[in-house]
This record gives structure tokens, sequence and C-alpha cells, in this order.
């Protein structure tokens, strides 16, 4: 298997039909009167989040054998009780505001999640996981294959991508979701003022809306320009909205803001695409000392969440959002000499929102070096996956999405004992 | 030698550099085709003199903070300074084949500057050796240097490198605990690439490179102090290392057990091995196929053979290697015309090129490109940018038209004298922005609109006020095409 993540771009160009329909908007009215929308936001942990830092097994002597400099004492992690095999577990002692979410029953944490023989490469397991193939990382993002299959006519919204590319978890068939880092800066700009701009944007909307018959390269490129001018005035509305909490002012508390405000404006996206990245903790991974490496990741990740999670109940939105979150794999049990982690396997997913069953799904890994502990792979240098990453996603697929999980995910992945939503 | 038109010598500008200025355009003009090629390659007969124009008339500007342009310790200036390069250049394959390089050896100023501080993030970056008073050469320096050098050698100054020693944290490579991330990576991303390594190899890899640390001699004084590569004997760990591939001519997979002192031939071992493996070469000639020919439908497999096969035969040696793929019949057939997608400084350089750059500060399209998803010494991860179709999200594409927008403005009324001599119909007026802007070919329905935007709001009088108008807004709305997307 050599498949890189380029391979996209080699194989399919779909030709692309974004319309300019008017989409029916759920409006404020509507959601006051009732009508639920569900939401999903994709929160990819870029790197290969150490899923041991986040979730800490600390009554684990390997744990702190393994892991001299970089385990976390018992005494100040967030304990969120046991597992189903009975393994105490803690939450990383930055994590307060996730440890409250959890607490209020709406943060479900699947440990062990993935599948055999796991990449360790960031770039083919990013891929892998995004696709939901680990046979063949090329072709379309699982998300984006739920987008193709709604209904005729799909908005050119029905996305919203916060990263300046597009993942391929997002990359659909038949709609080029948007990528709006920032808002407010989402505009038209001219060199000209007054009827002379108007003029400009008109021509610029009536060259775009030609298709290039045959060169699906050449209307790639045209979709996303036209994609773009569709969605200007909808977008602008957004670029003022600032929450009923203070987000922070990381990207991912930012990007949080900006979901936030799509689905308060109501402009009728469904799917969000949110990441933070850093977490390929080679060295000093320093999890203890208040501002060491890992311990900002888990203050950005925690006070984003938290003010995400704050402001989505003031707006009675909870009940309407998922979280999901993933990261391509999880690290090496054993700290390396740089006081850092390398790239294991097993990971850990996240969900949370108003509609979660919260708390610990599976169960952790003894992480004791015999080659012959079954929850451990690769001579138990790494955490071996115990639910498949697939059956996470049929999970959402299946009972939040409304959508069949089977036909988006090439079978069926279905699994008990991970009901959290 | 066969006559070359216009039309041929704009592709290869396009893809040997970053399109043509008119003055580029005259000297190629006088060419043959082989002359055209050899001028490229031969970079090194060309004065190296482009920087010497900074500040000088007749050339895009810089903008400073505050002090001189410091590009060896500031990365802004850096950045600057290479799309000055980018622009005014008359060696325009050594800088494209560094970008190739950057873009390959993906190294992120952000690490570096987080690690060791800013100014020392854009010294080990950019500093050239003349200009560091510790004769700091920077990453990109060193690339530039080799830019059409030997791979092997770019492999062993990479593996030695203060930027990639601390990007990929070899710098923390010790005997008890061997560090993986450079030791994959340079199988995975700058040699052979994924699938032909096992995670024993990987294992293998790190601890053949343990040892190759970083020191930094000298009171913290001395202005000249430096950080530097040091092969730390203590560190290197000493058994033998056996891989799944051959690392020795003979075939040979182990890497024998050596003293601490000799260790270090371990990794030149290694790159040795890893250069000489014909994964790698293929690897190569696929990156250079979709870099210089075509990023549209399949990698044309004969060209891979070929490529990979010069790439073996040469020993590695890179100037042979872009010779074969200057001249090969896939980088010439009229299909590869425009096949790629536009990189956003291929974009940015290639608009400044034919819209113009008196007036225009380069730093000016600094924070454009960051918006398109470009930014220069900070690729986003190891394995460089994610290009092709990924440059073209909706919003990256807004930027596009924004920075086309913003450099039409700045150029208005150089635009409106150019134009002056077709003022008087708007049909010249578009004949001659189309011409000048050297475009893919736009359909009839394009270039339609465009002339309904010469037409609207006013009746044409061609007077200096609506050209000054009319000419930068058609130049932002042929610069936002999607055709002009493409290079």
């Amino acid at each position: 298997m050599n498949i890189t993540r380029r391979q996209f771009v080699r194989g399919g160009v779909a030709a692309f039909s974004v319309t300019f329909a008017a989409p029916e908007f759920l409006s404020d009215l509507a959601r006051a009167q009732g009508a639920r929308a569900r939401n999903l936001v994709v929160l990819f942990l870029g790197g290969g989040n150490d899923a041991l830092s986040t979730l800490i097994p600390y009554n684990d002597a390997f744990y702190y054998s393994r892991r001299p400099t970089l385990a976390v004492p018992a005494a100040n992690v967030l304990q969120v009780g046991r597992d189903r095999s009975n393994v105490a577990l803690g939450l990383h002692p930055r994590l307060t505001g996730l440890r409250q979410i959890f607490d209020a029953g709406r943060l479900a944490l699947v440990q062990r999640t993935g599948y055999a023989n796991q990449s360790r490469s960031h770039f083919q397991g990013t891929d892998i996981w995004a696709t939901a193939n680990p046979e063949s990382s090329a072709g379309y993002g699982w998300v984006g294959r739920y987008l193709d299959s709604l209904p005729s006519p799909l908005d050119a919204l029905v996305g919203w991508n916060t990263t300046r590319e597009l993942p391929r978890v997002l990359q659909a068939s038949r709609v080029s979701v948007p990528a709006i880092p920032n808002a407010a800066q989402y505009a038209f700009a001219s060199p000209n003022g007054g009827v002379e701009a108007a003029a400009e944007r008109n021509a610029a909307v009536r060259i775009n809306s030609h298709v290039a018959v045959d060169r699906p390269e050449l209307a790639f490129v045209y979709s996303s320009a036209q994609a773009a001018l569709a969605t200007l005035d909808r977008v602008a509305t957004v670029g003022t909205y600032t929450g009923t909490t203070a987000y922070p002012n990381s990207g991912l508390g930012q990007a949080l803001r900006a979901v936030a405000g799509a689905m308060v404006r109501g402009i009728g996206t469904r799917v969000f695409y949110v990441t933070t990245g850093g977490f390929d903790t080679h060295s000093q991974q320093n999890t203890n000392a208040t501002n060491g490496a890992y311990y900002n990741l888990m203050g950005t990740l925690n006070d984003a969440l938290l003010a995400f999670y704050n402001d989505l109940r003031n707006q009675a939105l909870l009940e309407d959002t998922l979280v999901l979150g993933w990261s391509e794999f999880g690290r090496r049990i054993t700290e390396n000499g740089s006081t850092g982690t390398d790239h294991g396997a097993g990971a850990l997913m996240m969900a949370m929102g108003g509609r979660v069953n919260g708390g610990l799904y599976g169960s952790a890994a003894s992480l004791n070096p015999d080659p012959a502990n079954p929850t451990l792979e690769n001579s138990g240098a790494d955490v071996r996956y115990e639910t498949d990453f697939r059956s996470v996603y049929a999970q959402v697929i299946d009972n939040w999405l409304g959508a069949d999980s089977t036909s988006i995910l090439g079978g069926n992945f279905r699994a008990s004992g991970i009901s959290f939503i | 030698m066969a006559t070359v038109y216009d039309p041929q010598f704009e592709h290869l500008l396009r893809r040997a550099g970053f399109g043509a200025r008119p003055d580029e355009m005259d000297t190629f003009r006088t060419l043959s085709f082989n002359g055209a090629i050899d001028r490229l390659i031969n970079y090194e007969r060309i004065p190296d003199e482009v920087d010497s124009k900074i500040f000088q008339a007749g050339y895009a500007g810089v903008t400073t903070r505050g002090g001189p342009l410091a590009p060896q310790s500031s990365i802004v200036d850096a950045r600057q300074r290479w799309l000055f390069r980018m622009v005014h250049s008359d060696r325009p394959l050594q800088e494209k084949m560094t970008l190739f390089w950057h873009n390959h050896f993906a190294t992120a100023y952000t690490k570096v500057a987080g690690t060791l501080g800013a100014t020392e993030g854009a010294r080990y970056m950019a500093a050239k050796a003349s200009e560091d008073p510790g004769g700091v050469r920077g990453q990109l320096e060193m690339l530039r240097d080799n830019a059409l050098g030997n791979f092997k050698d770019i492999l062993v100054n990479i593996a030695k490198d203060t930027a990639m020693l601390v990007w990929l944290d070899g710098r923390t490579n010790t005997r008890a605990r061997p560090q993986e991330n450079f030791g994959r990576e340079i199988m995975e991303l700058f040699t052979m690439g994924v699938g032909n390594y096992t995670e024993a190899d990987v294992y293998a890899a790190a601890r053949v490179f343990t040892g190759w640390n970083l020191t930094r001699p000298g009171a913290a004084t001395d202005g000249s102090r430096r950080y530097a590569f040091f092969y730390n004997a203590n560190q290197h760990e000493t058994t033998a290392k056996t891989f799944s591939f051959a690392i020795y001519p003979d075939g040979g997979t182990t890497i024998p057990a050596r003293s601490t002192a000799d260790g270090m031939q371990d990794g030149l071992d290694f790159i040795e091995g890893l250069a000489a493996h014909p994964s790698t070469a293929r690897y190569l000639a696929k990156k250079l196929y979709r870099f210089f020919v075509s990023e549209f439908g399949d990698v044309s497999e004969s060209f891979v053979s070929r490529i990979a096969n010069v790439y073996l035969q040469s020993r590695y040696d890179m100037k042979s290697v872009m010779r074969e793929v200057l001249l090969s019949p896939e980088f010439w057939d009229s299909s590869s015309y425009f096949a790629r997608y536009a990189w956003p400084v291929e974009f940015v350089v290639r608009a400044v090129k034919d819209v113009g750059w008196r007036g225009y500060s380069v730093n000016d399209a600094l924070a454009p490109l960051s918006n398109m998803g470009q930014i220069l010494y900070d690729p986003p991860d190891v394995a460089g940018w994610d290009y092709g179709q990924s440059w073209f999200s909706t919003g990256a594409m807004l930027s596009r038209m924004n920075f086309a927008s913003a450099l039409a403005g700045n150029q208005r009324f150089n635009l409106a004298t150019a134009a002056a001599p077709y003022a008087k119909s708007p049909d010249e007026v578009l004949s001659f922005v189309l011409d000048s802007m050297r475009t893919a070919p736009l359909d009839a329905n394009v270039v339609a609109e465009l002339s309904n935007y010469l037409h609207a709001t006013t009746a044409w009088t061609g007077n200096a006020a609506q050209l000054q108008a009319k000419v930068p807004g058609l130049v932002h709305l042929v610069g936002a095409t999607a055709e002009y997307q493409f290079v």
C-alpha cells in the first residue's frame, strides 16, 4: 500500500453543482417554535494526541515506571471514576471545564479507538481516520459522503470549515465545503468603490456561473469561487457574533465562536470542522508544569470547549449540537529520551453535547510491557485498539445524523457498548 | 534548432521560474530551445546579485520596520527577501528548486523560533553566512546553494542542519532513549516514501542517528555564538542496526556495530543507502512530475522510469535530473500547459510580474499569502503544503481574488498609463490586458463578461479617469479568474 494524501488530487476531480437556490434557513423564529436542527462539529486534535495524558490510568504502576517525568501524579488528576474494566481514570489536571461537562453527563470518552495495523504516519493516519477506510485512504471523507447523501439541492453553506485548507474528512463529491477561517474578513474586495465595485462583483458572479465543460480541474476552481461568492452575505452575519460567554483568543476558541454564531444566526450550516494542533509532542511534552507544552494544549482545548458549551447552553442550542473529537493516533507508552512521546496506536475519542450519554466507554489498557499483554501491541510499546473508530462514526451517523452508517461507511460497523448518543 | 514561440517560453518560465517579467521574455526570445534550458540549468554562470537590487529604483519595494532589512534575524524580512528574489532573480530555476526543496524538507520557523527564540529562528532558517556574525547558513540558504546539487549531499546537510535538528527533535536523540521523529520522516517523506519500511526500521533509523546533536560553545556574551551540528560520541548507540532493505551496494542490510568514535559513519551509511534506494529515485521522480510537469491525470510511468534512471545513473545529481525533466516530451506536451494548480507564491509572484511592481512592496503580499494558505518558512507540517485542489478552499480562493484586487489598485496609475495607447475602444483595452496577463485560454463567454464589465456603468470615453477605474477593475477580474490560478 502506498497511499499519499495527495492521491485525491490525482484521483477523482468531481464535477460540482453548487446551487444558487436560496436554502431554507432555520430561522430564529422556527427555532423558538421548537424546530430542532442537528449540528455536528468535528474536532481534530492534530499531531497525535497522547491519550494517556488526557485520560490517565493513575493507579497503573507501569504508567509511572514507563513515564518517569511525564506521568501526572495521582493526587493531581481530576478523577472521573472507573471504566467497565474497573480501571480508575482521571482527566488531565488542566481539564477542569471538561470535568464539569463530564459531571453534567454531557461528555463521553471512548478509550482505545483505532484499527488493526494502525498507521503511525501522521498523514496516512489522518487520511484513514478522515476517509474511514484503513485499506485505501484515497477518496472522499466520511462526513463528505454524508453530505453527498443529503437530498438536492445541496446548499453551498451546508458545511463550514474553519481552517484554510479543506480537510479530507469534509471532501465531498457534490459540494465544495467553504473554508471560512475568519467570517469578518470573508468579503469581496475591489480596487474601486461604489457602482464600479458593484459592477466588478456582478461580473465576478457572472463569470463564475460558467461551467468549464470537460475540464474538471478548472471546474473545481470555478466551483470554489462560485461557492465563495454565493455565501458571502450569509457569512457576513456571523462575523459580528460575539457570544454570551467570553471565548478565549486561541484559534480553536475563535473558530468555535464562529460555529456558535452560525448556529445562532441560523444560516443553514449543519456540519462544522474545527481543529487545534501541536499534539506531536516528541520532546519536552511537559505534562505537569503550568505552561508546559502539554499543559497548554489541554488549556487550549479545555477553555475553548467550555466557552462553547456554556454559550450553546445559554442559547438553548446544546441539545442541537454534537462535538466529535479525534486524533490520528495515540502515542507510545514509554517516554523517550527527549521527555516526549513518539507515534503510537490506540487513540481517545470524545463526544460532547446536550444529547450525549456521558461517561467512560471501553476499557483502559494495562500498561504492563509484557509482550503477551493483550491490551498492548508492538511488543508492549503501544496501546492496542479495542473499539474500531468506525463504530464510533456509525453511532454518530445512525443516531445523530439520522443517516445509514452502513452505506456511508461501506460496511456494518455498529457495535454494542458504546451507545454514547 | 527549432524556433521557440512565446507560449512555450511562457510555459517554461512558469514552471522553471515564477512567470516572466517583460525583460525576461526579451532575453529568452533571443535563445534557442537548448539555450533556454542551458541558461536555466547552468545558472551559476549568471551572477547571483539579486539581493543587491533591493532598495534600488525600478524594482519592487520592501518594507522595513525601524531599521535596515534584516532577513538574517527577522522572519518577516526573510520572507520579503525571498519574494523579492522570486520576482527579480535572473536565476529563476534556483529559486524554484529552493521552493521545491523547502516543501520537500518542510521545516517550520514556528517551532524553531518557539524553541530558540524568534531571532535565532530566523537565523537558522534564513541567514546567509556572509551576513551572520557567526557565519550561520540557514536551512533555506543551504538548500538554495544546493538547489541543483547532489541529493545525497543535500540529505547529509539536512541531517546536520540546525533548524532540522530542532524541528524533528534530533538534538535530543540519545543512546538511552533513541528519538524516532527524524528517523521516521527521512524514510517516509525525504526519501523512499511510506510503505517501503517497517516499524522496526524506524527504531533502527532512530538508533543510527543517536548522537547527531547540537552544540553551542562560547560565552553568552559572544555575539557570534551559534548552535552547530555536533556528533556526540557519548550518546551514540553502538550496536549493529539491521534494516528490511539494502543499505550497502552488495545488498547488505546491516550497519555494523562500531565504536562510539566511529559511530557517525552509521548515519552516513544509512543516508547513502537511502539515496541509492530505487524507491527514492521513483519517489523523487513522481514528485518532480507533479511539480514541474502536470497535476492532471496519472503520473507518466515512462517519465518516472526515465527520471529515476537518470537519478541513479548520475549518482543523485539533480542538475542532470532537472535537465532531463525540462527536456522531456511530457514537459513540452501542450496538455501540460497550465496543468498545475498555482501555489499561492506562484500566483502572487506571477501576478506581480504580469501586472507590475513599481511602487509595490512585497511586504503587502505576506498577509494575503497567509490567507491563501502559504507562509514561506512555515509549512504546516513536515509533509509540506497540501497542494493541488487543497489550495482552493473557498476562503483561499476569495483571498486570491482579493489579492488581485489589491495589486490592481496599487498599480492603478501605472496600468492606466500603460493602457492609454489602447484607450479608443474597450475591446482594445481588453486585448491589451489579456495579452499582458498571459492567462490560460479563456472561454468566449468569460471574455464576453469581461467586455460587458468595461461597458457597464458609464459610456466609454477612454479618458484618464475612466482608465484609472476600469483597467484596475479589469486586471482584478482577470487575476481572479479560475484560469489564472493555473501555471
